[in-house]
């Protein structure tokens, strides 16, 4: 049941080339052959979003990509967007507002929220409350991580606080 | 002496207590750059896969591997019989616990498996990919034996009994009783009587269990990188039934995600792993994945309660009077007993209310379903939807408005230290401040009036109150006394280093609820040092001094102040070199920013960096008897109390569509006192998070098993758990009465979310639901179980009712106000399986 693939991607901007089997979901594939740690598996069933990362530029669930269909991709992870500073002021919001407990989540949270703030300038709570609602945390009650895109909206927007 | 610093001068230097600080662990967790279990690799590192049973109760007559083991990768395959030979079984039972009764268990078991889930075999492979392989080679031959699943019938004459050395299915019984409970039901101006159902249900931590466990021939020493609350307790659990020397045993928590008392518990698949790597001799990594973590991760809640309340005509509670009955799988958890949220519950009900007759049973059953065991807030949702649910009923009856029965009842501000019926010490409490203070929260007349208007257009709003006590800072009377190698004390050592930061090993452990941060404050007050000159090392028995980790809300109380103790400590050792180093008295001297300054003046006299330098590199200038340990260790340990206990209350407000039966929450409020609160921006999202597992609870979270044992659930699409689109904003507020037991005054605050959110939504449903005389009682309160109680469709669940008993009065317009949710559909009405349901097929 080993059936490998060869394939050729980039992740975080580096070049990459490795054998994979056919069978192995992208996050395994980032965590087991890569070592990036930051993405992590909470349901494996596409329904947590713990595993969220960017591929071409699009959020997906990484449970649920296989790795071998992405020879050629660009696939970007929490590592990568730290690493060029993409979301600092999210992150920084995330800090400041105790919008992350036990972190699990916090990686494919904060992509979500990029992806909703790089579509909407300005989203309200209830818009909020629904992009992140395809991820899962047990710890916060989510008010902190609502407060925490709402400020980073209005920061990026020249706005005042609330 | 150094006085506690009143967390409102926070101009002073140094004082970070009561401030909302940021965590210094969140910047590595928002970059992906934790280090949870499943993160830390080593070398010649294998993986665990286990074969589980699919029977709620069968003999195990054959395991045959060999198939399993001829596929690449596939290194060793283990049964119980071969773990029972390297394992002494463990029995869960506390001595305090009087009569109580559980069977030995193993890691594997090895004659049958007694819930579906359980670990039979372990498959031993180079990836956890081969091993699942293996696992579907495995092949067992099963004699499936008659199963106890019902609690209901658990004890019934004919029951199959599930361990028969224990001769039945009784784990354990106690009726906690006080004044004259019958008396005062038969005087009792008005009677109300309902009964509860609490929904089994689990903690869904996003991070699975964890272990990779690690056995050196060489050294004789067994490490073990554990996603645990615990990691002193699991350090002498794995010595003691491997037969290790406890120094011999290392527990190292990494990042732990998320663990709300499920991972504080010994299960037997871990124990089997830290076996498994010391026959194998190397390290041995096991993650649950999710449908594992559903089949055997602890589950708790699964209560029947039928409690009433007897009322005067004044609207005073004269009695109450419960009868619990819980189902908790076919063992008791280790070591903490699975007795313990049963006999929670007996000693919290009635908590908040003055009154003097109580009598409050549990009987706790074993059943072929995954054991229970503590949860976030044990028996505390529980005990509170039951006490406020008839609260409220008693309200009714009597005409009161639910405030004002409260108001008529909770115990006084200024009474206290008192002793609740059910027994409860209490320190100090502030139902009646806090009820005040929610009140100008949430603008009740407001809401009242909204509720009426709308109820016009037939929208349907309630709102609903409920009132709490959180028990925390255990002492060894929970566990201890009853024989249980579980810590209620906990230490801190703190030491300054060369450069003259500070260092602080605690005992306490964080699982993301902000114990590095709070403890870095503290040390730092406690010291005398800028914050960003701390660090905290939590998680590690080789490094840490002995403590009992954090669980049951001791984080702050106890572990917080050993760290001042042992700060303030440290920072007396320094004033008695730099009075030697000065020739001044150390009376005189305060440590203040990281500076040696006059105490009077707080002009600078030398920086702490330049005393630890004389400290440790030039020792030969001191005084040659002067004591220069800059590295203190306190201890601390309640003493006066068995618990601390907080309180609280919760508003909910929410709108019911009578057409759907959904509820919508639109508000929420939580006003609680955890004593000093040392970090409101931890606090407020501790208590946040906790209110939104018991939505979780109360909404939608259910264990749901079939007829025969068959755990229905197997992905986060069955068991729904609370997402932030249905999630309403949560408003917080508190009032603060320290505990004198310590100079840090904290109390916990970590459960008082999950203790008062489902009542208060069951309460704010049944206000909503008041015109048309309907009201549930059964968690979750589904769509469905609305829709019943409203008559529109046949109900499939256990239905709860409510009756007011008018009582020896003369008043003819006080009638039988009999409130009564409609008939059960009669005879059980079979659920179909997992799968039937993921197909779409119609429901029986």
């Amino acid at each position: 049941m080993s059936t490998t693939l060869d394939i050729a991607m980039t992740v975080n901007g580096e070049r990459i080339a490795r054998r994979v089997e056919a069978r192995q979901h992208l996050i395994d594939f980032l965590r087991l052959d890569l070592g990036l740690m930051g993405s992590h598996a909470g349901c494996e069933h596409g329904l947590c979003g713990a595993c969220t990362v960017r591929v071409d530029g699009r959020i997906v669930r990484g449970c649920l990509v296989l790795a071998a269909a992405l020879d050629g991709a660009t696939v970007e992870t929490i590592e990568g967007v730290s690493d060029t500073g993409e979301i600092r002021d999210l992150q920084n919001a995330f800090i400041a507002r105790n919008a992350c407990q036990c972190g699990y989540c916090t990686p494919g949270m904060l992509l979500t929220a990029a992806d909703l703030l790089a579509s909407k300038a300005e989203p309200t709570r209830e818009e909020i409350r629904e992009h992140l609602s395809g991820n899962y945390c047990r710890c916060t009650g989510y008010h902190a991580i609502v407060d925490a895109v709402e400020a980073v909206a209005r920061q990026r927007n020249g706005k005042a606080q609330p | 002496m150094n006085e506690i610093i009143d967390p409102r001068s926070i101009d002073r230097p140094n004082s970070y207590i009561g401030k909302s600080v940021p965590r210094p662990n969140a910047k590595k967790l928002v970059e992906g750059r934790g280090q949870y279990v499943d993160d830390v690799v080593l070398p010649r590192m294998v993986h665990v896969a286990f074969v589980r049973s699919p029977h709620a109760h069968a003999r195990i007559a054959n395991i045959d591997a060999a198939a399993a083991l001829k596929l690449p990768g596939v290194l060793r395959v283990f049964t119980g019989q071969d773990l029972a030979e390297h394992c002494e079984p463990w029995v869960a039972v506390l001595a305090h616990l009087k009569g109580m009764k559980s069977a030995p268990q193993h890691p594997l078991p090895p004659e049958r498996a007694t819930w579906v889930g359980e670990a039979v075999a372990a498959v031993v492979a180079e990836s956890r990919a081969a091993a699942e392989d293996a696992v579907a080679k495995v092949d067992i031959a099963y004699e499936p034996l008659p199963a106890a699943v019902d609690m209901e019938t658990a004890l019934a004459p004919g029951a199959a009994v599930i361990h028969a050395d224990l001769g039945d299915n009784l784990c354990f019984e106690r009726v906690n009783e006080s004044g004259k409970v019958d008396e005062a039901f038969a005087a009792a101006h008005r009677i109300v009587e309902a009964t509860f159902h609490t929904a089994r249900h689990t903690g869904l931590t996003l991070e699975p269990r964890s272990i990779l466990a690690d056995y050196n021939r060489a050294s004789g020493k067994l490490t073990a990188y554990h996603s645990t609350q615990a990691p002193h307790m699991m350090q002498g659990v794995f010595a003691k039934h491997m037969g290790l020397p406890e120094g011999d045993v290392r527990v190292i928590c990494t990042d732990v995600g998320g663990s709300y008392g499920i991972k504080v518990h010994v299960y037997p698949d871990e124990v089997a792993v830290a076996v498994i790597a010391r026959i194998m001799g190397r390290p041995v990594k096991f993650i649950a994945d999710r449908l594992e973590s559903f089949a055997t991760d602890i589950h708790a809640r699964d209560h029947r309660i039928k409690g009433r309340m007897a009322v005067d005509a004044e609207g005073r509670i004269t009695a109450v009077d419960v009868d619990d009955l819980t189902g908790i799988g076919p063992y008791s958890v280790y070591p903490r007993t699975s007795a313990v949220e049963g006999n929670q519950v007996v000693n919290l009900i009635g908590g908040p209310y003055d009154f003097a007759n109580f009598r409050a049973k549990t009987t706790v059953v074993f059943q072929n379903k995954t054991p229970t065991c503590q949860y976030r807030a044990v028996g505390h949702p529980i005990a509170t939807a039951v006490t406020e649910g008839l609260v409220d009923l008693a309200a009714e009856v009597l005409g009161l408005d639910p405030v004002e029965i409260r108001r008529r009842n909770l115990m006084r501000d200024g009474t206290y230290p008192r002793t609740s019926p059910a027994g409860m010490k209490f320190e100090g409490l502030s139902h009646e401040a806090s009820l005040a203070k929610l009140l100008a929260m949430i603008d009740y007349p407001a809401l009242r009036a909204e509720q009426a208007r709308l109820r016009a257009n037939d929208i349907h709003r309630g709102i609903g109150f409920a009132s709490f006590i959180e028990l925390t800072n255990p002492s060894p009377f929970m566990y201890g006394v009853g024989g249980a190698r579980i810590s209620a004390q906990d230490g801190c050592t703190v030491r300054i280093d060369p450069d003259g930061s500070v260092v602080a090993a605690t005992g306490v452990t964080e699982q993301g609820q902000g114990t590095e941060a709070i403890i870095r404050q503290i040390v730092a007050e406690g010291v005398g040092v800028p914050i960003e000159q701390v660090r905290v090392i939590t998680g590690d028995t080789l490094t840490t001094p002995y403590g009992g980790g954090t669980w049951a809300c001791r984080g702050a109380g106890i572990g917080g102040e050993a760290a001042l103790q042992a700060g303030i400590a440290v920072k007396q050792a320094v004033l008695k070199v730099a009075g030697a180093m000065l020739q001044a008295s150390s009376d005189a001297l305060d440590l203040v920013n990281g500076e040696i300054v006059d105490k009077a003046s707080g002009q600078s006299r030398m920086p702490l960096v330049e005393l630890s330098r004389i400290v440790y590199f030039r020792g030969d200038t001191l005084p040659p008897d002067l004591p220069r340990e800059l590295m203190q260790t306190r201890h601390f340990i309640t003493k006066q109390y068995p618990f601390a206990f907080t309180n609280g209350v919760q508003a909910c407000w929410l709108e019911v569509d009578v057409d759907t039966g959904m509820v919508k929450l639109l508000k929420h409020w939580c006003v609680e006192d955890c004593g000093r609160v040392i970090n409101p921006l931890l606090v407020d999202e501790q208590v946040r998070g906790g209110i939104v597992q018991g939505i979780g609870g109360a909404l939608y979270e259910h264990c749901l098993y079939s007829p025969e044992g068959q755990l229905m659930i197997g992905s986060m699409a069955d068991y729904l758990v609370p997402m932030a689109a249905e999630m309403p904003d949560i408003e917080v507020g508190h009032v603060e009465t320290p505990t004198k037991e310590s100079l840090l005054g904290a109390k916990g605050a970590g459960e008082a979310g999950t203790a008062g959110a489902p009542a208060a939504i069951m309460n704010a449903i049944n206000d909503a639901l008041k015109p048309f005389n309907a009201k549930v009682f059964a968690q979750p309160f589904t769509p469905e179980r609305i829709l019943a109680a409203l008559g529109k469709v046949p109900s499939r669940w256990p239905v709860a009712s409510s009756v007011a008993l008018p009582l020896r009065t003369a008043d003819a317009s006080a009638a039988p106000a009999l409130v009564t949710a409609p008939k059960a559909a009669a005879g059980t009405v079979r659920e179909p399986g997992l799968f039937g349901r993921m197909f779409g097929r119609s429901r029986a």
